[in-house]
């Protein structure tokens, strides 16, 4: 495989084919410092056709040529130097410092980047998503089940107008000055928005957990082509991750149909798989 | 140059918010107006002013955040401003992130005594006197492990004083190098009790020998024509210490030559292992750090759960971190290093709002930490180090005793998974050969948990340590799981590997010597962070996140290479030997030289004796003439069957992907007592976790007390979806005042009922622990003896495998219409039960489990449940049936129509049938279409069909009574216990 010459062809047309005839977009999933979410993402990818390899961070920053084969970066979920510091911070400011460049010239290719909680945290440190995300309003860590309605047409999101996803943090509050918050809106760079939907009417629990302002679940960058969001769509893979998927399938028993299999966060991997095709 | 480096919030500080809200709920008469934040970074090394700004800007969110490097930025209008820091070497994991910041921004290395220190700065506004705002700090600071400062802003116009904690070891070395045994008996036995005396006539702390101990010591070193050094001493008193050998487990009791270890917990396994025959799934049990189970025909699953009980006594978030993150690394160093998949977890600790205050001390000067604080910083401890190492937390409890509040337990466990082979290798097997570098991985040797293990194996007392506190550092430990589990593991690049758990060192070193034949160790490689360790010191520091492995020769360059690049600190400090010694060298000299067998086996074996206790057993004391409703109400707001939902929704129960049903069941969210995980991705079958545990039976009978345990994890595993065909239990057992005769009947006693009950159900324990000395002595508020022994207290752990995780069930009731049964016999066991215990009635029978009818019951749920005929289910636990129909209801937010007054069994009041804690008892919903196909499956089997789900009220028809009470209502009396927390 030839790692420039894919960079060429995907920079040419909107199907990439790779050198060695197979169809399948590569994935990048960074490592390290303790995130903590590659394996169950990486498998996530898998499943719907993508190649993938996790990477230590100082892995890339000793040879940054090897995001050149990547079609999609993932930062994933985690505790990056356990937080201590600021969710994100430390671990976006060595991005910043030391691969700023190679992600740049990364996006100027037609690529996708997703970053998934603390990942969505470590994109804005470094600067490649806007906003910050703090301290939940009430400061503590929750880990729940959350309603997202999507208002954009990114390729992350394409055909899904709302879903349920599992959040898990403690600092996921979705800050921003007042005159970015009309830019992003204006925009349409708003990625997910919590509302009320399934989970909010079954649990009885308020539809946004953090304060986030706006609602705002998840921003986009770059056209649309980078998603950072704090919910997690790989812990939503299978049907039976619901959290309520026995009474579903009490529902479907009595209905006499087949229970699914597959969960909501699937599409968007399926979505990013299908960007290449 | 000391630098400060002060960074606040611009944007709304919620964490400030936070903190006035708690200090206005604790001190409700104080003027307190408002508090401000700002996080302080004490930077000792040699910066530029262009380095600092630059270092500045990294620490800052500038969206968010401002920062100060002149001066700490506080309101106008503040009274008084409190410094919160880390006293000198306590693992201070904030600051050690911002070195490492500071250290990318710098491209530069701290030197090694060179370092950054994390404070907290909190400024009060109000108007408030000094002994209010001491108040305050004493509420936000744990003295053992934090220091405080607090000036008024009068005070420090010219700026805040700078503090540097930094760990200055006196340079005059007092320590003995070898230690005079003859001695009388007397002084022998101060050394065994109060520890070896120094120089400067100080003792160093319990050594936990007994005199006989001391006397098989001295005559072996006579033997040998010389005194044993300190560090041979120190290093004896680790190994041959209750809390590693189980010597009260091990040696003989009463009849039982051969202990009740071997006889009763391993001699089950044996026994059930063989009446499996070729169904025997076990696979590598009570040899390594975890026992291990087939998973399928390619996986392991390992589980293993531990105790930290006195540390946590003195500081519950640091302990209970240690308890979660050390049983990771029984996990970590089972076999060659299975992946943690999953922690479970469970606090005994006393009703927060027991307000008892008690010191350590005569003098009342070391108050213990109210029970209330206990509580918070345990919950926070397994937050912290659950949720940084990215493992699951799907299930745990809190049960309360006013016994527990001398000694809380806190148990921690792991459940790990290991494929069986790689590259022909069997993974759950290890052996460290002679030539093999000994490899120390992870984190540096400092005074941390001195004297851990020795002291665990003491009572909470005067003396007891407060280097004994460790606080775990779980990103250091999830850097170096990666490194193992991800890369060097199935390069196949170590011959064995273990944890650094109690005796450190001296622990882990000396245990896998016992593989290869010998080991020598030089002390002087062994990375320490500060100077002035004594060799003895960095020989059992019990500092956190440090394996111990083995590494052949020329294996050596690779992995240290992964370790490099995975920025793990990977040190050779010897070589394992045939030698048949363990031989330790520092700074040129032997001071260590001593035989493995001796080291091992040299122990004395005690005959210990039991006394029969004589309890009266006698009826309950009772005025049985309760409101039931009212009462029903009550036992749900209490903090043994409450929610304990904040609990649950703080530790990420989603992450790794693996979650099949949660720690919360149904609309209500009640807490299961079980969960299911699917482990790996394009597999189907699935890992079922329960918990059994009822320490209050304990007050009647130790035997019903275990039995119980054991029937209720079997049957909350039983209704996750498991079959006994592949369910294994672990044993933990907390006892206390274990050196009396009388206790040990009634450890005797609690033995005998795991090897019956685990025998007649054909689950074998495959791992387990105890801990035998929950006891705290001290003083209460007037001055008086005060001594606490917590119930004897056993947790069963179940692990069950089963084909698809598609057939998990739940508790909540799913569908208007559906039938509801009751399964098994309802007799008049209210003795020690949560209703017995809010009337405050003593007395009274503890349920007896029926192991032959309780089996049929749960083969039969396991029939039903193939064929798809449960809609919901839920065994019957503490408080009885009222308080499993009320959980049933509340999880599916329904009603129903019960009639209790015609069901199986010998209770015939009706609060014997509401409360009685009868054990074997099954309440299953089916929807009608399915009735006659479950009644079919229950033929000669007890049971009851007691009425339909409908509406949202559950009305129950008892005899001569009956209970309405809307689910609302239920709902709330549920969530009530803890709705502040």
């Amino acid at each position: 495989m030839n790692p420039v010459r894919n960079q060429q062809k995907l920079k040419r047309k909107r199907n990439p084919t790779i050198s060695n005839g197979v169809k399948r977009p590569h994935v990048i999933l960074f490592s390290g410092y303790g995130l903590n979410t590659e394996d169950e993402t990486k498998a996530a990818f898998e499943s719907v056709g993508a190649t993938a390899d996790i990477v230590h961070l100082n892995d890339v920053i000793a040879r940054p040529n090897l995001l050149k084969k990547a079609h999609i970066i993932v930062f994933g979920g985690g505790f990056a130097y356990g937080d201590d510091t600021g969710a994100g911070k430390a671990y976006g400011n060595r991005v910043k410092a030391h691969l700023g460049g190679a992600l740049q010239e990364f996006l100027t290719r037609d690529t996708l980047m997703l970053g998934i909680c603390n990942g969505f945290q470590i994109l804005t440190s470094a600067g490649i998503l806007p906003g910050a995300l703090i301290s939940n309003d009430m400061p503590r860590y929750i880990c729940r089940w959350v309603d997202l309605k999507v208002e954009n047409d990114s390729p992350w999101l394409r055909g899904i107008t709302s879903l349920s996803l599992p959040i898990a943090h403690g600092e996921g509050k979705y800050y921003a000055p007042p005159v970015q918050l009309a830019l992003l809106s204006k925009a349409s760079s708003i990625g997910v928005k919590y509302t009320k939907g399934e989970m909010y009417r079954h649990f009885d629990l308020p539809a946004n957990p953090n304060g986030s302002l706006e609602d705002i679940a998840g921003v986009l960058g770059h056209g649309g082509r980078v998603l950072g969001l704090m919910p997690h769509p790989e812990r939503a893979v299978r049907f039976t991750a619901l959290p309520h998927w026995t009474l579903l399938r009490e529902e479907y028993v009595r209905k006499g149909k087949e229970m699914p299999k597959e969960g909501p966060g699937i599409q968007l991997f399926r979505n990013a798989v299908q960007y290449f095709l | 140059m000391i630098r400060r480096i002060a960074v606040s919030s611009k944007v709304g500080d919620a964490r400030a918010r936070h903190y006035l809200g708690t200090l206005k709920t604790i001190f409700p008469d104080i003027s307190l107006s408002a508090v401000a934040t700002a996080a302080v970074y004490t930077i000792d090394t040699r910066l530029s002013l262009k380095e600092i700004e630059r270092a500045a800007g990294r620490l800052t969110n500038l969206l968010t955040e401002t920062y100060s490097t002149q001066s700490i930025p506080h309101p106008q209008d503040y009274a008084y401003a409190i410094e919160i820091g880390y006293l000198p070497g306590v693992t201070d994991n904030v600051g050690k992130t911002a070195r490492e910041t500071i250290e990318d921004s710098t491209r530069r290395k701290f030197r090694a005594d060179e370092a950054v220190y994390s404070s907290t700065f909190l400024f009060l506004s109000g108007t408030l006197t000094r002994e209010e705002v001491e108040n305050c700090a004493h509420e936000l600071h744990n003295q053992l492990i934090e220091r405080v400062n607090i000036y008024s802003a009068a005070e420090v116009q010219e700026g805040f004083p700078i503090i540097v904690p930094k760990v200055k070891l006196e340079s005059v070395r007092k320590s003995v190098d070898e230690v005079d045994l003859d001695v009388s008996d007397e002084e022998l036995s101060r050394i065994g009790k109060e520890g070896i005396k120094d120089a400067d006539g100080s003792r160093r702390g319990p050594l936990a020998l007994s005199l006989s101990a001391m006397k098989v010591i001295r005559a072996h070193f006579k033997n040998l024509d010389r005194n044993p050094t300190d560090v041979e001493l120190e290093a004896l008193a680790q190994t041959w210490s209750e809390h590693c050998k189980h010597t009260i487990f091990a040696d003989p009791l009463d009849e039982v030559g051969d202990g009740i270890y071997h006889r009763y917990i391993k001699g089950a396994t044996q026994k059930i292992r063989k009446q499996k025959g070729k169904k025997d799934f076990c696979v590598s049990v009570f040899k390594d750090n975890s026992g291990a189970i087939a998973f399928d025909d390619t996986y392991l699953v390992t589980h293993k759960v531990e105790t930290h009980n006195a540390p946590s006594a003195l500081d519950p978030f640091g302990g209970s971190v240690t308890a979660i993150v050390g049983v990771n690394r029984d996990c970590l160093g089972f076999g060659l290093g299975a992946k943690p998949i999953a922690n479970v977890y469970g606090f005994c600790v006393a009703d927060p709002h027991d307000e008892r205050t008690l010191f350590r001390d005569k003098e009342k000067t070391q108050t213990l930490l109210p029970a209330r604080r206990i509580l918070e910083g345990v919950v926070r401890g397994i937050n912290a180090g659950g949720n940084q190492s990215g493992i699951p937390t799907p299930l745990g409890f809190v049960a309360t005793d006013p016994s527990f509040r001398g000694k809380p337990l806190v148990f921690g466990g792991t459940i790990g998974l290991l494929p069986r082979t790689v590259l022909g290798r069997k993974m759950y097997e290890k052996r460290a050969r002679p030539g093999d570098y000994i490899v120390m991985l992870g984190g540096r040797v400092g005074l941390d948990g001195i004297h851990g293990a020795t002291f665990s194996s003491e009572s909470l007392s005067k003396g007891s340590p407060a280097t004994a506190v460790q606080i775990g550092d779980p990103i250091t430990q999830k850097k170096f799981s990666d490194a193992i589990v991800r890369e060097a593991r199935d390069k196949g690049l170590y011959n064995s590997i273990t944890d650094n758990g109690a005796g450190g060192l001296s622990g882990s070193v000396g245990e896998m010597a016992r593989e290869a034949g010998g080991c020598m160790v030089d002390l002087d490689t062994v990375p320490l962070k500060y100077s002035g360790l004594e060799p003895w010191q960095i020989w059992i520091s019990e500092s956190q996140e440090r394996m111990t492995l083995a590494v052949p020769k020329g294996k050596w360059p690779a992995f240290k290479k992964i370790m490099d690049r995975h920025d793990v600190e990977a040190t050779r400090i010897g070589m394992f030997t045939k030698s048949g010694k363990c031989i330790v060298r520092y700074r040129g000299k032997t001071v260590m030289d001593m035989s493995l067998k001796f080291l091992h086996d040299g122990r004395p074996i005690i005959h210990q004796r039991t006394k029969l206790t004589n309890t009266v057993r006698s009826d309950l004391t009772v005025s049985r003439e309760v409101d039931l409703k009212k009462t029903l109400l009550d036992i749900l707001a209490r903090p043994n069957v409450g929610s304990t939902a904040f609990i649950s929704e703080q530790y990420d129960f989603e992450v790794q992907g693996t979650s099949v049903t949660k720690p919360l069941h149904g609309r209500g969210r009640v807490n299961a007592d079980s969960a299911v995980l699917q482990p790996l991705p394009d597999s189907s079958r699935g890992i079922i976790l329960a918990h059994g545990y009822c320490p209050w039976y304990s007050a009647i009978d130790t035997y019903a007390m275990a039995a119980t345990a054991i029937d209720t994890a079997v049957r909350n595993a039983i209704c996750a979806g498991a079959s006994r065909e592949h369910l294994a239990i672990l044993d933990n057992f907390c006892w206390s005042i274990s050196e009396s005769s009388e206790r040990l009947y009634e450890l005797k006693r609690a033995a005998e009922a795991c090897y019956d009950i685990a025998v007649a159900y054909g689950t074998p324990f495959i791992s387990g622990k105890d801990s035998m000395h929950n006891d705290f002595r001290g003083f209460g508020e007037n001055g008086q003896f005060v001594h606490i022994s917590a119930l004897p207290t056993l947790l069963v752990s179940a692990l069950g495998i089963i084909p698809d995780v598609a057939r998990a069930m739940t508790i909540d009731w799913k569908c208007t219409g559906d039938v509801l049964y009751l399964v098994g016999e309802t007799n008049d066991e209210l003795g020690a039960s949560e209703y017995a215990a809010m009337l405050g009635l003593s007395g009274g029978h503890a349920p007896k489990v029926n192991v032959k009818r309780n089996a049929k019951v749960y083969d039969a749920i396991v029939k039903a449940n193939a064929q798809g005929l449960v809609a919901s289910i839920l065994g019957v636990g503490r408080g009885g049936l009222g308080v499993a129909l009320a959980k049933q209801s509340i999880a599916g937010q329904m009603g129903a129509r019960v009639d209790l007054s015609r069901i199986p069994g010998k209770a015939r009041q009706s609060d014997a049938i509401l409360f009685s804690e009868s054990q074997g008892r099954i309440l299953v919903s089916v929807r009608s279409t399915c009735e006659k196909a479950f009644e079919k499956l229950l033929k000669g089997i007890p049971h009851a069909r007691i009425g339909e789900a409908s509406g949202t009220d559950l009305s129950i028809e008892l005899p001569g009574a009956r209970v309405d009470v809307p689910c609302p209502s239920l709902t709330d009396a549920y969530r009530s216990y803890f709705k502040e927390w």
